[in-house]
């Protein structure tokens, strides 16, 4: 038996703005090159000055997990080669990060939670986006990427299996949207993750060779391009062989990991501390003016709503997770008072919506005023579970405000007895062989036969009698 | 600690030099003066000094997070080798 080994490096743009080390706007989708300055360009002779509003950002989120903050951080030049990286070296930190160890928390499939160590959390800037198949032999360079700020986020290897990580990138991702300091959009890649997996016989405390899985981009694909390479890996030590330390990409159209490159001297990267960027002191009252800008975190958020809501652990943890859906869930409790049912309407027929269609909670066609009038509609009796689902339905093809729905579907539910002992009598009439076989049956087998007279007396209603009435009548009716 | 033809052949790759074999002989004597001094300079006792990341012993100034630059596109790729539809053209790179 082998047991995984996995630490993930995840990359967060920072939404300044302007660059890390120039003036240059970070807006997304601009013309090719016009948002590369002399200083992103690697012009000779230009010095580079770091944003304050990286820093904050850094520092905040650095406060988030519960780390060390580097009060002296020094940057450093990371040397590589490659056209997207004009001054030939990246300014990253190396010994002296921004943020030192932290920790988070994840919760497992089994209802346990599990502490995951964060090694470090380190600024340094992007690089530009190179276009290798639109030129004749040439490769095309876009600089206007190169200089965005970016925080590279290192987990200690104590992940012990692909769902592990990925419940550990999804609580990341909480904390920066949390913090507003990322749009955490893996799809746009403002949001990056590297894999390092390896494996070792269970029980073992060597650590095995690693490989790296570079940007991996979305959460279902860590999930599966951790699975394949463990798998990949295990294969090859029962054939005998050895795993090869490297970088690999995954393909999600064949579900496999291939080769990069060799990492051994890739990774030569001769850092050396920048000489054009003297050390970044920050005191304390930059420190504490960050932590009293701390939103509620995720976690905090969920004690309280358990606490306010009386919902359980596990419907607070679903609707936290996103800030934007736990806003809309709080909205929803407090107009209509019904925490409860406002967590099952939200997470049974919005998230469920949303995760059908991709779409955000902050453009969904149901706003939280018009779920909590349906709320207050199932709670007044005028719309029973069925009838709200229709509304619901409508609300989301956009037919109107809930009142006018009900009117205009006739969908008021009918609470009158005399019209539902109608019903039930007409009922009982039409199905004199059930209703023999109901009065013969011993008392325990009623309450089952029951749904029968039910189903055919919402029928007869088109689903607008109350199904309690209907219970109580028709109990009441049958047994006289 | 010196360096053989073989360590500057490396560098030179990693920064992608193209050194003649004189240029390698030269550059590995000239390198190794320099190691030469530092060898010297790993003699002095630094023990209880804190390394210093920079000869100037002052905090970095931050700027503001203000977009102060605008599109100079034009000129910028007046002076590049090669530019089409505003991409900067190289030499294909493979991954």
């Amino acid at each position: 038996m082998y047991e995984a080994v996995i630490g993930l490096e995840v990359h967060v743009q920072l939404s300044t703005d302007s660059k890390i080390f120039s003036g240059s706007s970070t807006h997304f989708g601009a013309e090719p090159n016009t948002q590369a300055s002399l200083i992103d360009l690697g012009m000779p002779g230009v010095l580079p000055v770091p944003n304050a509003k990286a820093f904050e950002m850094a520092v905040k989120f650095g406060l988030a997990i519960d780390a060390e903050i580097g009060q002296e951080s020094i940057f450093d030049r990371k040397n590589y080669f490659y056209p997207d990286l004009p001054k030939g070296y990246q300014i990253s930190q190396f010994e002296k990060p921004i943020v030192g160890p932290g920790r988070v928390t994840i919760s497992l499939d089994d209802g346990t939670t599990k502490t995951i160590n964060v090694t470090r959390a380190h600024l340094e800037e992007d690089a530009g986006k190179s276009v290798h198949d639109a030129f004749d032999g040439m490769t095309g360079v876009d600089l206007n990427r190169a200089g965005t700020p970016l925080l590279e986020i290192v987990s200690e290897p104590e992940l012990r299996s692909a769902k592990e990580a990925v419940a550990y990138l999804k609580v990341i991702h909480s904390i920066i949207r949390y913090l507003d300091i990322s749009d955490g959009n893996m799809a746009e890649g403002s949001m990056r993750c590297d894999c390092n997996v390896s494996i070792r016989p269970k029980g073992s405390d060597t650590l095995g060779t690693r490989t790296e899985i570079k940007n991996v981009n979305s959460f279902r694909f860590v999930e599966k391009a951790i699975n394949t390479e463990i798998n990949r890996q295990i294969e090859i030590l029962e054939d005998g062989g050895r795993v090869i330390q490297e970088t690999r990409l995954y393909d999600p159209d064949k579900d496999e990991t291939r080769s990069m490159r060799s990492k051994e001297e890739a990774n030569d990267y001769r850092y050396f501390p920048d000489p054009d960027l003297l050390p970044v002191v920050l005191d304390d009252s930059f420190i504490s003016a960050c932590r009293d800008a701390l939103p509620e975190l995720p976690e905090a958020r969920k004690a309280r709503y358990i606490n306010d809501y009386g919902i359980t652990d596990y419907d607070a943890g679903v609707l936290v997770a996103d800030r934007d859906v736990a806003d809309y869930f709080a909205d929803v409790a407090n107009t209509s008072g019904e925490g409860k049912l406002a967590a099952n309407w939200v997470m049974g027929s919005v998230l469920a919506e949303l995760n059908q269609t991709g779409g955000a909670i902050t453009d969904f066609a149901v706003t939280a005023k018009q779920l909590s009038d349906l709320i207050a509609r199932i709670k007044d009796n005028t719309l029973n579970s069925k009838t709200a689902k229709t509304v619901f339905e409508a609300l989301l093809a956009s037919e109107g405000e809930v009142d006018a729905i009900i009117e205009s579907k006739g969908l008021v539910q009918v609470t009158d007895t005399g019209a539902i002992e109608a019903i039930v009598d007409e009922v009982i009439a039409e199905n004199p062989d059930q209703v023999a076989n109901y009065r013969a049956a011993p008392e325990d087998k009623q309450g089952k036969m029951l749904g029968f007279f039910v189903g055919q007396v919402m029928k007869k209603s088109q689903g607008k009698a109350n199904p309690q009435a209907v219970n109580q009548i028709l109990s009441a009716k049958l047994s006289g | 600690m010196s360096l053989t033809s073989d360590d500057v052949k490396r560098v030179a790759k990693l920064a992608r030099l193209g050194l003649t074999e004189a240029e390698t002989t030269e550059t590995l004597t000239q390198l190794n003066s320099i190691l030469g001094l530092v060898d010297q300079m790993q003699q002095i006792d630094t023990n209880g000094v804190a390394p210093l990341a920079h000869p100037l012993e002052l905090k970095q100034t931050l700027r503001a997070d203000a977009v102060t630059e605008t599109n100079q596109r034009d000129k910028f790729q007046a002076i590049a080798p090669q530019a089409d539809q505003g991409l900067y053209l190289v030499p294909r790179v493979v991954e």
